[in-house]
Formats: structure tokens, C-alpha cells, sequence
């Protein structure tokens, strides 16, 4: 029995990309074992994480709990996009590293995607808006604290900038 | 945890739609956020999915006088953030902030909340407090479904293989009344243990003319009470309510302590229902609400 | 600048590449690798009967199918036990397939593998299995009564019964004028780290060699058993852990099945293989912790001072025993805490179960442990009337008592002897940082608008840094980079940060010339793991004294360049230089070119090795006998016993009176770790660390049903904190250095987490007026508890008034329990005070008993 495939083709990064797959393969992992953009992690497949999330036409979506065939002709923005094009992080990636927002790393390409939108909407947010717009991404390292302040200084860093 | 395979269609027109759907073994997916962990996990194994993503015409979201309609492919987010929608019932948005997390809001749908069914999710327990409807489509024709009828069983609506809810309505906030939406959960963004929507209509008097509460977590499907003769004589919500629902113990709570969260709850969303109606009654005057739907609580 | 890089809060080096999506987890790497998935066993106790594939053998890209009978020689035995002991009198370990007889939901049956995930799982779930069901064993009172075995071999499901003794406990609680008697108990939890484990393996069919990448916090020791297990050289053998997801200790254990397995298939196929766990595998495949019950009996004075205590500890260690008594051995010893107790007592029981192994999660043991005494010693307080913290303060063991030796062996078999710490000063800083003095006033004003609240606080002393030993390797190449690498394995902890802070500081050089390389046996071939709090502590001291090695050749060759002594050259900045004289300089990277006497230069700059144009006198050989080749070094670091690390925590939380909601206002942590290498990231070790704390006591367990399914196998269900339930934690440090080793550093990796179970309990205690006897702590269970206790009705108060808290608030004196009704208050709950014929004495200077070991005299206070 051989699976029907489907061409796929996404503006990733701001990169036109085109993959076959079978309708079943999911985002994430067509972003990841098709595409190699490995930054985009996995750690539960059942949309409660959060570490998979990307931005879909700007949005934070789960890339989980989402066909590839489904984003067929969108724009994804995986954590390999946020850094500026001569590579500089961007302000949110800077904050996580000025405030210690990170510790294995592995939740944080969803965190710097959420947030990253997020301030995109809300540049100066409260502390109960920050709250709420992490409170979908799980962490098991950090305990959040550092990752609110990241937020908080992100806002900051960009209102200088 | 990989889904299992499936033949895949695409429509561009509901029309299509309706046509796959009318094969055996295809379902449909819209927002996926119920679905496709399901299917992650390999609960479910849909022989086809029709893929209504791309269909035309069913992301419209339009609040008029009588209320809000919702397409197939209004999304949580929008529904959420739609400030003509929550002048006109303010109880949406106030259940839609319960759903889940901001990135399930923005993929996951209204309508397929309300057909997913789930007797623990927000919006099916609004629908039905609400008396809102479920419009239906297959090729063999349209068919309006109302809430009471709706929720059939808990994931269980009573839409045919071959059917696909188009949209869903909610009506109206009337004049004089007021709405709360309250829940209790293990977390932020959980399914709730116990969760209450109660609205509250009053007559030109001030007194009590409707107060209903409808139900999430505390049975097999969205449960509504009409409290209005508990809030008329004063009596006590929060017993009626207890006496009134039935629901099961699982892993995070015990039917007890369900029971007892639903009296607790209904209690405080009565009285906060019961504050917005007056505030709101105050307002108005002794006329009745304007038609465009003016007023209602901030959300 | 450089040489204050040590204690300096710098900013993490392995940032930049995690926050720009080029980090290199397990399932980042392989890519178009075969896939493995595995048919696991649905029922928690069954005989296997038959397996058919021949659905299976149907998929498109199906590559092979594996049962147990298809494992060649040691791959077919059972899996090693990692930790013999000899309480460990039936050991037993499951094999990399099952044989005949599963033991647990989710114990592997067959391996698939196939051309990717997708295609396994369909292959996976089309191989039909045989079983035939058996009784289940599930929960620790199922397995004490042993009406069925997990092990037919193995009599009343007891693996091991460990005693620790120090004095007479039960002559000591006979003698003491008040004994109180009860029970504990503290459910599942586990690491749960955001990555699942996940092993990727190459075999080199030319070189007859294997590479395995393996999410693991041992990959010296992986390597050594998959060597012994596919029978090769561990020469032959790689194993790399590249950037981890997250570890908590459940990625200690090993050899896994799939680390065995995944290798095995990759040599037998000539391919390359991979298996990354998914999230329902971790829930029912890996390990999980806690999981306890203790019966305790104390006997104590009037002031509260501990005379005797006696535990009996059920440990539910699962269907096997990889891992051995380890957690047991630790929650019996790390028990006692910071205090001086009188006699003690503790039997271990570690029973079999049919669910998961239990090995080895964050605080292994010591969670579990301080719940228990700081229990005690919350209802001593409230038994005699006394403040909690008084009470903890009266039994403390005071700064001029170290060493410390508790007279029991500890878990790395040495002696439980405390090097160092200020324990008193570590109460008083926790008292002042939460406001314990001042809280009365608060729990009136809430009172007053109709909220209840209570505030709680929790010692504990933590074993960190535990041998046998580990090693650092330090080389500085021709262009000046220091690399600098050690065996043992990092899953977020910043140890190419705090590394390269002490080899900065020990050799002089900018931090940015230092690499570090963790987890990598091609690099550095001797290692334990990282786990016990010990990476900082062992292989920080080991890479500070390999560094040192390097330093004192580089002065040596450096002297020879300069004609200057040794002993008046310094290094700064990657240059050495005569101490005071800038001029006479020699940079490092031209002193590694000197000390590598070449024939063949491979650029401009290390010509100046080369034969002709070295000055070393002709009589002489280029190498001196002893020395070698190259500015390197070695060392390791092997204590001699562990050194412990201590703290203190207190909590504020609020009840809600209808719902019962639990929510925590105020967190405090004071904690000495001894220096600190990178206060930025010590701080950050506790924030996790409190947030798995506060997930053990009010979220997280494993809901194991009667029949062995775990019913909570998804985050939907088993309640990870988000943002939104974590509190801020308010930090305060204490530094009290380690005199066992060169840095003076203790271990932090496990401190957040340890004492916050007691610490909520006591605080919802407190505001509730309820004993708390079992965590977690749930809503329902809060719920349940108001119905049930006989101090609720009492206290005529009912949910909804909050008056109980606030009368007894103002019952209370000072900061004072409130409650001096002891036993009908029903906070000491179960048989109240036990001996009778002394009955509690409300003062605080209660007399010691005469011929008590270990009470501290009255005047020592």
C-alpha cells in the first residue's frame, strides 16, 4: 500500500519551499525532517506544549496539530527566521539570553515564537497580558521567572530600538 | 504518536464539500485542534478527511441585531477579539477567553467546538444556555439544528456522516439582562472541572423575567437549569444547582467535589449575571435595549 | 578581568545558538535515518502467548520486526542492574524485549523498524500480540500485602529491606515525655523532561565501529554497557549526548531497552537507525519517582527537641530495579535534615509493583524524606503549642558542630558526615525574607475581607557532589584556544558557562577563548553522570585542577622563553608575563607552539617549534623524561565523600473557602551551595527547581488505576505547571564554602525542589487549620478533606465563612501556631499524644531528659 503524496509549498522564513507528503505529515514534521529545519521542536504531539509553535501568517499556531497540506501556500516563521538578516538576534532572542530565559533550550524556539507575535500586537504589555500570553507554552527548566522578565525586557528593548 | 494514513480532499466550495463528505468514512477538518490529537494518538482513523480550510464563503463572522452568526471557519481568535460580536452577546467572548491557549484559540473553530460535542468544553455549554442553533449541509440538503437537539451524547452531535455544521448562531443579549461566564479548572487553559454560563434578562420592573444557567464538566452533555424562579425568590442557586446536575468523577476531581464546584460557581455567576442586568437595566432607561444591540458588559 | 570570572553572573555561552533554532537535540540529528517504534504491552501483568506479524509485514517501508526471539547472546539477557546493594536481596531487571511475561503497560514486546516514524507506528500497530492477563500489583498497600507477586520468585513483592539505625529509637520514643504517631504518604510523580529520551546509532561496517548519539546523562556509561552488550571494544564504541532536552534524573538510567536495541539493529541492518521517544512512550516507558508511604513515630520534649524517631518507609519502586535502592537510601538518610536528632530509626521496604520502574527524579528521595521530618516537626509545634519555627530552630545542629556525622552511611556508601553549613542563620534568613514575625497581622487583614490565608516553611540538607569521581581535560592549542572537556553529560545546566568561568579563572585567559565539550566519549573517555546535584562540584574542582596542571607548565616552558622563575610569572589575559612587568610576556598560544617540539611546522607561527629553531641545549632529549608533548593536562577530582548543601523555604498561600483552590502568594528560598560559580545560573536552578516542587505538591501525579493503566499518560492530563501556577520565587543567598574541595562549591542543581512539598503542606495547614498528611494536594483532595476533618466542624466554621483561620489566628500568640488545642484540633493527626502520662508541656524550656543521646543542653540554645 503506497500513501498518495502532495506537493506542498510554503514560504518559510520568507523562502519559497516545496516538498510531496502524505497528507498525514505534520507540520512540525515537515519543517523538520523535510525541510531541516530542525529548530522547530516536538515534545508532545498533542497541542499542550507548546514547543512546536510557530507563526502562520504571523499567528502562533501549534505545528503539531496542523496538516502540512493544510499550510500548503502560507508564510511559516520557524525560530531560525526571528534573528535579523545579518544575523543578529532579534530583540526577544537577545532578552532570553539577557535574562537567563532559557535553560535546555527545548521549549524555547515556542516561547520566542508566542512572544514574539505577541509583542508584534502588544508592545508595551502588562504583567498580567505577559502572563497570559505565555500561559500556553510549557517550560520544565526555567520555572518562568526568568522568561516573564525575558518578556519584559524584550518590550523594552524594542521600545529603545 | 504519528497519525494513521487517510485519503485527502481539499474543497473550494461547500458544494464539494458536501460531495466528499457524502463518501463513507470521510470527516471533516477545520481547525484541528481537537481532531488531530486524536488522530496523533490513533483514537481515531478516519478513512478520508475533507479539508474545509480552503472552502469559500465559511469564515464570514457576522453579529446583527438577533445575534451571531459563526461560519465553519471562524476561529476562536476571531470570534474572541470580534468587538461587534461581544456587543451583541458578551457571553462569547467571555467563554471563547476560557478555550484552551492563544495559539489553539487561533486554529481552533467555533463550530467545530460545538461539533466536536465534548460535554467539558466552553462553547457548546454557551450554545445551549443561549438556545442557539447549528445550521447543517449535505447533499441532500440544509437543515437548522437547535442547541437542545444538538448535543446528542457527550462527543456525540447529531449531525449525519454526511453533514457539515456551516455555522452556528447565538443569539442576541436581550434588553435588561446580563451574562457570566465561570469555571474552574486544574490550570490555566484546561479543560474545566466545573464551569457555569448563566444570563439573566429583567423585566421592565426589575424584576427577574428569565435566568438560565447552562452546564460544562457535570454531565454528558451541556446541561441547562433555568433558575429563574431560584433567582426570582431569592432562593439558593447554589444548592438548586447541586441537586441538579450529575456529574462523574475522573482522574482530577470527584463527582462530589464537581457537584459541589457547579453550586459554588453558579452562585457567582448568577450574582455577577444579576449585577450586569440591572447595571445594564439602569442604563437603558425603562425602554428596551436599542436594536443594534447597544450596551452589554465589558468583557 | 579574567580572574574574577569565577562567582561573576555572566550570561550563558550556549544562549546564542539555543535562541537561534541551531541547537542539536537527539531528533535533530539523522536525518533520513530508519525509524523505530515498539509494541508495548497494554496490560500491566500478562503472559505473553503469542506474537504475529504477518499483518504487519504488509506496510510499505517496513524494514524489520524484532521480538525478544530474535536477540542474539547478551542482548537477549536481562538488562544490568546499575546498583547492586546487598540489602538489594532480589533484584531483578527486565530484559530489552519481554520474554515470556510482561510486567508493566508500556514494557517493550517487539521493535519495528521502518523507513520513518509514520510507517513504524502503522507496522507497530498491525503486529498482534498474545497475552494472557495476571493479577496486577498496584499501589504500595497491594504490594505489602502480597496477595499477588510481580515476581514469582521474589517472596511478599520485597525487593530489599534496608535498615539505618543511630542510637536506640524505640528505647529513646519509649522514654520521651511526648510521642506522637502517624502516617505520610506522597504520590508518583516524574522528570518529565519537555524532550522525550531518544537514541540514533551509526555503525561504520569498514571501521567495525559503532557511534551512538543517546539523550542521556551518562554516555560514558552507555557506552561501556553497549559495548559489553553487542560484544564490542569499547574502543569500537562512540557515545555522544548532544544537546538535551531536559533530564531531571530519568535520563540517568541505562542502558535503556531502545539503547541497546536501536545499536544492535543499526550493526545488523548496516543502517542507520533512529528511535525518538514520542510523549505517551515517556508516561509509560521511561521511569518515574516518589512514590512512598512512612509510618512514623516521634518522641520529642517539651521544647520540641527530637528524642527519638523511628520510620518505616514503603518505597514503591516498580515492576524492576535498574537502578537499585538508591532513592530509598537517600529519603532515609537526607530524612534528618539539618537537625540533631536524638535516636534514630528508619526500615526500608522496597516493594515491587506492577507499574513503571521508579528510578531516580530531581530531589531522588530527599523530597519525600523532608516531608517527612518537616511534618513532624510541624505537628510537634502544633502538639505542644509551640512556633513552628522555634521548633525547627530548638533542633537544629548548630555552626560549630561541623563536621557533622550522622552515623549512617549515605548512598555513595561513605559516611553521613555534613562538612559545613549555618543552619540557624539559614532559618533566621528565611523568617526574615517571608515575613514570618509579621504574618499574624497579615492573616487578620485577609481575614477581614473574607480571604484565608497561611504561610508554611521547610529545611532541608541536601548530599550533593557524590563520587566515585570525574575528570576535566584542558588543552590550549596553537592559536590559544583552551578546550576544555569532561565526561559527564549537560541538559540545560550552563556547563559551558560555568566551566569555562573556572577554567577562565584558574588559567588567566578571556572566557571567549575557552570551548567546553560535555557528554562526548571521543573527547574524555572516564566519567560517572550527571546527576546528585554533582556536575559544579566534580567535574568543576576536576577541570580546576587539570587546569592548574596546565598553568604550571605553561609558567615552566613560559620561564624557559622569558630566562625568569617560574614562581614570578602570572598569567592575565591569555598572556604570561612577569608578575608587575607586562613586558616581558610570552602569550599562552605561543607557549603551546613551544611545548610541542615539532619537525613538520604546519603554519608560520609554529615554526618556531621546529628543530632548527628551538634553543634547547643538544644534550638534552627535545621531550624531558616525565614530560610530554603539547600544553595539556589531566586531572580528577574524587572526594571523599559528598558535601552537602542545605537551605531553608517558607510559602504564603491562600485557600479559596468555596472552591478550595490552592494558590501561592509568596515564595522564599534561602540557600547555601558553598560558592557560587554563576549566581545567574544558581538562581535559575532554583526557580526550576521550585516549579517541579510546586508541580509534586498541588498538580502532578500518576493516576495508576486498579488494573496498572496509568490514566493520565498525556500533558492533557498530567498537570505540568504553566506560567500561570508557578509563583515568583524571592531568592536569598547563604555561602558557607565546602572544606572537602578546591573550589569550596556544593552542589544546586536539586535544592529548589526539595523541600516544597513539606513547605506547601505546612502552609495549607496553617491556613486551613486541617492536617495535611499526603501530597500532592489537589482541590478535590483540599475539598474532601474540609468534609471529612473533625478540626473543620470543630471549629464551627464552615466553607465560605473563613472564619476558622481567623479565630485561630487570634488564638495564637505572636507568630505562633494558633492552635493550642493540639490533638483536638485534630492537626496531629491519628492517636494525639501517646504518652499519656506526660502530658504536653506548654512552656518552651522543656528540660532534657537526662541519658537522651543527642539533646542539645539547654544553655547551647
Amino acid at each position: 500500500m503506497t500513501e498518495e503524496t502532495f506537493e506542498i509549498v510554503l514560504t518559510v522564513n520568507g523562502v519559497h519551499r516545496a516538498a510531496r507528503a502524505p497528507a498525514r505529515r505534520l507540520l512540525s514534521d515537515l519543517l523538520r525532517h523535510d525541510l531541516g529545519l530542525t529548530g522547530t521542536h516536538v515534545g508532545c504531539e498533542h497541542g499542550v506544549c507548546g514547543c512546536c509553535t510557530v507563526l502562520l501568517d504571523g499567528e502562533p499556531v501549534r505545528s503539531c496539530l496542523m496538516f502540512a497540506v493544510t499550510a500548503s501556500g502560507r508564510a511559516v516563521t520557524t525560530v531560525e527566521g526571528l534573528a535579523g538578516p545579518d544575523g543578529r538576534m532579534s530583540p526577544v532572542q537577545q532578552a532570553f539570553q539577557d535574562c537567563h530565559g532559557l535553560q535546555c533550550g527545548f521549549c524555547t524556539p515556542g516561547f520566542l515564537c508566542t512572544i514574539t507575535a505577541f509583542l508584534r500586537d502588544t508592545p508595551r504589555p502588562t504583567d498580567e497580558e505577559i502572563l497570559e500570553a505565555v500561559s500556553g507554552n510549557l517550560c520544565r527548566c526555567t520555572g518562568y521567572q526568568n522568561i516573564l522578565r525575558s518578556v519584559r525586557r524584550a518590550s523594552d528593548l524594542m521600545e529603545e530600538s | 504518536m504519528k497519525p494513521p494514513p487517510f485519503a485527502y480532499t481539499a474543497p473550494r466550495t461547500v458544494d464539494a464539500a458536501l460531495e466528499a463528505l457524502a463518501e463513507p468514512g470521510a470527516k471533516v477538518l477545520a481547525g484541528g485542534q481537537s481532531l488531530i490529537p486524536l488522530l496523533n494518538m490513533r483514537l481515531a482513523a478516519p478513512a478520508r478527511l475533507v479539508d474545509i480550510n480552503g472552502v469559500a464563503g465559511l469564515g464570514a463572522l457576522e453579529a446583527t441585531a438577533a445575534g451571531v452568526r459563526a461560519g465553519a471557519l471562524v476561529r476562536h481568535a476571531a470570534a474572541g477579539r470580534s468587538e461587534g460580536a461581544a456587543r451583541v452577546q458578551p457571553l462569547l467572548r467571555r467563554a471563547v477567553r476560557h478555550v484552551a491557549h492563544p495559539a489553539v484559540r487561533n486554529r481552533g473553530t467555533v463550530v467545530g467546538s460545538l461539533a466536536h460535542a465534548d460535554p467539558a468544553a466552553e462553547l457548546p455549554a454557551v450554545l445551549a444556555v443561549l438556545g442557539g442553533a447549528v445550521e447543517a449541509a449535505s447533499v441532500r440538503g440544509r437543515r437548522t439544528i437547535p442547541a437542545g437537539a444538538f448535543f446528542a451524547g457527550p462527543l456525540e452531535p447529531a449531525l449525519a456522516p454526511d453533514e457539515l455544521a456551516v455555522s452556528a448562531f447565538f443569539p442576541a443579549a436581550p434588553p435588561r439582562s446580563g451574562s457570566a461566564f465561570a469555571e474552574t479548572s486544574r490550570r490555566h487553559g484546561d479543560y474545566a472541572l466545573a464551569g457555569v454560563a448563566v444570563t439573566v434578562a429583567l423585566g421592565a420592573d426589575g424584576t427577574v423575567r428569565s435566568a438560565r444557567a447552562g452546564y460544562l464538566g457535570v454531565g454528558a452533555t451541556p446541561l441547562v437549569l433555568d433558575l429563574t424562579s431560584v433567582a426570582a425568590e431569592g432562593a439558593c442557586a447554589a444548592a438548586f444547582a447541586r441537586e441538579n446536575v450529575d456529574p462523574d468523577g475522573d482522574v482530577h476531581a470527584s463527582a462530589d467535589y464537581r457537584r459541589h464546584l457547579a453550586g459554588v460557581l453558579t452562585d457567582r455567576a448568577l450574582r455577577e449575571a444579576t449585577a450586569e442586568a440591572l447595571a445594564e437595566a439602569r442604563l437603558d432607561g425603562p425602554g428596551a435595549r436599542d436594536g443594534d444591540g447597544g450596551g452589554g458588559g465589558a468583557a | 578581568m579574567s580572574t574574577r570570572m569565577f562567582g561573576e553572573p555572566i550570561a550563558r555561552r550556549e544562549d546564542p545558538r539555543l535562541l537561534t533554532g541551531q541547537g542539536r537535540f537527539l531528533d535533530d540529528l539523522g536525518r533520513g535515518a530508519l525509524a523505530a517504534a515498539f509494541v508495548r504491552s497494554p496490560h500491566a501483568h500478562a503472559r505473553v502467548t503469542g506474537i504475529d506479524v504477518a499483518d504487519a509485514l504488509d506496510v510499505d517501508g517496513l524494514v524489520a520486526i524484532y521480538t525478544w526471539d530474535d536477540l542474539p547472546g547478551r542482548v537477549a539477557e536481562p538488562l544490568p542492574l546499575l546498583i547492586p546493594h546487598p540489602a538489594l536481596t532480589h533484584g531483578r531487571t527486565g530484559y530489552a524485549l519481554a520474554r515470556d511475561v510482561v510486567r508493566h503497560v508500556g514494557e517493550p514486546v517487539a521493535m519495528v523498524v521502518a523507513a520513518d516514524r509514520y510507517l513504524a507506528e502503522d507496522a507497530a500497530e498491525r503486529v498482534r500480540v498474545g497475552y494472557e492477563p495476571l493479577p496486577a500489583v498496584v499501589g504500595i498497600e497491594n504490594a505489602e500485602r502480597a496477595r499477588d507477586l510481580v515476581h514469582p520468585d521474589v517472596p511478599g513483592n520485597v525487593g530489599a529491606v534496608l535498615l539505618q539505625e543511630n542510637g536506640d529509637a524505640p528505647a529513646a520514643i519509649a522514654d520521651a515525655p511526648h510521642v506522637l504517631e502517624f502516617r505520610l504518604s506522597i504520590e508518583r510523580s516524574a522528570s518529565t523532561p519537555l524532550e522525550g529520551r531518544g537514541v540514533y546509532a551509526r555503525w561504520d561496517a569498514d571501521d567495525g565501529s559503532l557511534r551512538v548519539y543517546s539523550s542521556t546523562q551518562a554516555s560514558t556509561s552507555v557506552r561501556a554497557a553497549i559495548a559489553a552488550k553487542l560484544d564490542l571494544p569499547p574502543g569500537k564504541v562512540e557515545v555522544v549526548a548532544p544537546d538535551v532536552g531536559g533530564g531531571f534524573g530519568v535520563k540517568i538510567v541505562h542502558p535503556w531497552p531502545e539503547e541497546v536495541l536501536v545499536p544492535w539493529a543499526a550493526r545488523l541492518l548496516g543502517r542507520e537507525v533512529k528511535w525518538a521517544e514520542d510523549r505517551r512512550e515517556h508516561f509509560v516507558a521511561s521511569a518515574h519517582e516518589r512514590g512512598q508511604l512512612h509510618d512514623v513515630r516521634v518522641g520529642f520534649d517539651g521544647a520540641g527537641r527530637v528524642l527519638g524517631l523511628d520510620v518505616r518507609i514503603l518505597h514503591d519502586h516498580g515492576a524492576y530495579t535498574p537502578y537499585g535502592i538508591i532513592i530509598p537510601i537517600v529519603t532515609s538518610t537526607q530524612l534528618l535534615g539539618p537537625y540533631r536528632i536524638g535516636a534514630y530509626r528508619a526500615e526500608v521496604r522496597s516493594l515491587y509493583t506492577n507499574t513503571l520502574i521508579v528510578t531516580p527524579y530531581r530531589g531522588a528521595g530527599r523530597p519525600q524524606g523532608v516531608f517527612c521530618m518537616e511534618r513532624t516537626m510541624d505537628r510537634i509545634a502544633a502538639h505542644l503549642g509551640l512556633d513552628r519555627a522555634d521548633v525547627r530552630a530548638a533542633n537544629l545542629i548548630q555552626p560549630d558542630e561541623f563536621p557533622y556525622d550522622q552515623g549512617l552511611t549515605f548512598q555513595d556508601g561513605r559516611p553521613l558526615v555534613y562538612d559545613s553549613g549555618d543552619y540557624p542563620e539559614l532559618l533566621r534568613r528565611v523568617r526574615d525574607l517571608i515575613g514570618w514575625d509579621a504574618f499574624e497581622g497579615e492573616r487578620r487583614a485577609a481575614a477581614a475581607r473574607g480571604r484565608r490565608i497561611g504561610i508554611g516553611l521547610g529545611c532541608y540538607v541536601e548530599g550533593t557532589g557524590v563520587g566515585p569521581y570525574e575528570g576535566g581535560h584542558v588543552e590550549i592549542d596553537s592559536a590559544g584556544r583552551v578546550h576544555v572537556s569532561t565526561g559527564l553529560t549537560s541538559q540545560g545546566q550552563g556547563h559551558q558557562t560555568a566551566f569555562a568561568q573556572i577554567a577562565a579563572a584558574e588559567l588567566g585567559v578571556p572566557i571567549e577563548s575557552v570551548r567546553v565539550t560535555t557528554g562526548d566519549t571521543r573527547r574524555f573517555g572516564y566519567a560517572v553522570g550527571t546527576f546528585a546535584s554533582r556536575a559544579a562540584v566534580m567535574s568543576g574542582n576536576a577541570i580546576a585542577l587539570a587546569c592548574r596542571k596546565v598553568r604550571a607548565k605553561a609558567l615552566r616552558i613560559a620561564a624557559e622563553a622569558l630566562e625568569a622563575d617560574p614562581r614570578d610569572l602570572d598569567v592575565t589575559d591569555g598572556v604570561v608575563h612577569v608578575r608587575g612587568d607586562r613586558s616581558a610576556a610570552v602569550p599562552l598560544a605561543t607557549v603551546a607552539v613551544l611545548s610541542n617540539p615539532l619537525r613538520y611546522a604546519f603554519d608560520a607561527q609554529t615554526a618556531a617549534a621546529t628543530q632548527f629553531a628551538t634553543g634547547r641545549p643538544p644534550s638534552e632529549p627535545p621531550v624531558a623524561p616525565g614530560d610530554e608533548p603539547g600544553l595539556e593536562g589531566r586531572d580528577y577530582y574524587s572526594p571523599v565523600r559528598s558535601t552537602f548543601a542545605a537551605g531553608a523555604h517558607a510559602a504564603i498561600v491562600e485557600t479559596d473557602p468555596d472552591t478550595a483552590e490552592i494558590r501561592i502568594l509568596r515564595y522564599a528560598v534561602v540557600h547555601d551551595c558553598g560558592r557560587l560559580v554563576n549566581p545567574r545560573i544558581v538562581e535559575g536552578q532554583i526557580h526550576g527547581g521550585v516549579a517541579q516542587g510546586v508541580a509534586g505538591a498541588l498538580y502532578e501525579r500518576m493516576a495508576y488505576d486498579a488494573s496498572g493503566q496509568l490514566l493520565n499518560a498525556s500533558f492533557m492530563d498530567f498537570l505540568m505547571p504553566y506560567a500561570t501556577e508557578v509563583p515568583a520565587v524571592e531568592i536569598d543567598h547563604l555561602e558557607t564554602p565546602s572544606p572537602l574541595n578546591p573550589l569550596g562549591i556544593k552542589g544546586a542543581g536539586e535544592a529548589g525542589v526539595i523541600p516544597v512539598s513539606a513547605v506547601i503542606a505546612s502552609a495549607v495547614e496553617d491556613a486551613e487549620g486541617i492536617g495535611i498528611d499526603a501530597m500532592p494536594l489537589s482541590p478535590d483532595a483540599l475539598f474532601h478533606l474540609r468534609r471529612t476533618s473533625a478540626a473543620w466542624s470543630a471549629a464551627g466554621t464552615g466553607a465560605g465563612t473563613g472564619a476558622g483561620a481567623e479565630a485561630g489566628s487570634a488564638a495564637g500568640a505572636g507568630a505562633g501556631r494558633r492552635r493550642e488545642d493540639d490533638d483536638a484540633g485534630g492537626v496531629a493527626r491519628g492517636a494525639g499524644d501517646l504518652n499519656p502520662a506526660s502530658p504536653p508541656d506548654p512552656s518552651r524550656g522543656g528540660e532534657p531528659r537526662p541519658g537522651q543521646p543527642g539533646i542539645v543542653p539547654e544553655g547551647e540554645l
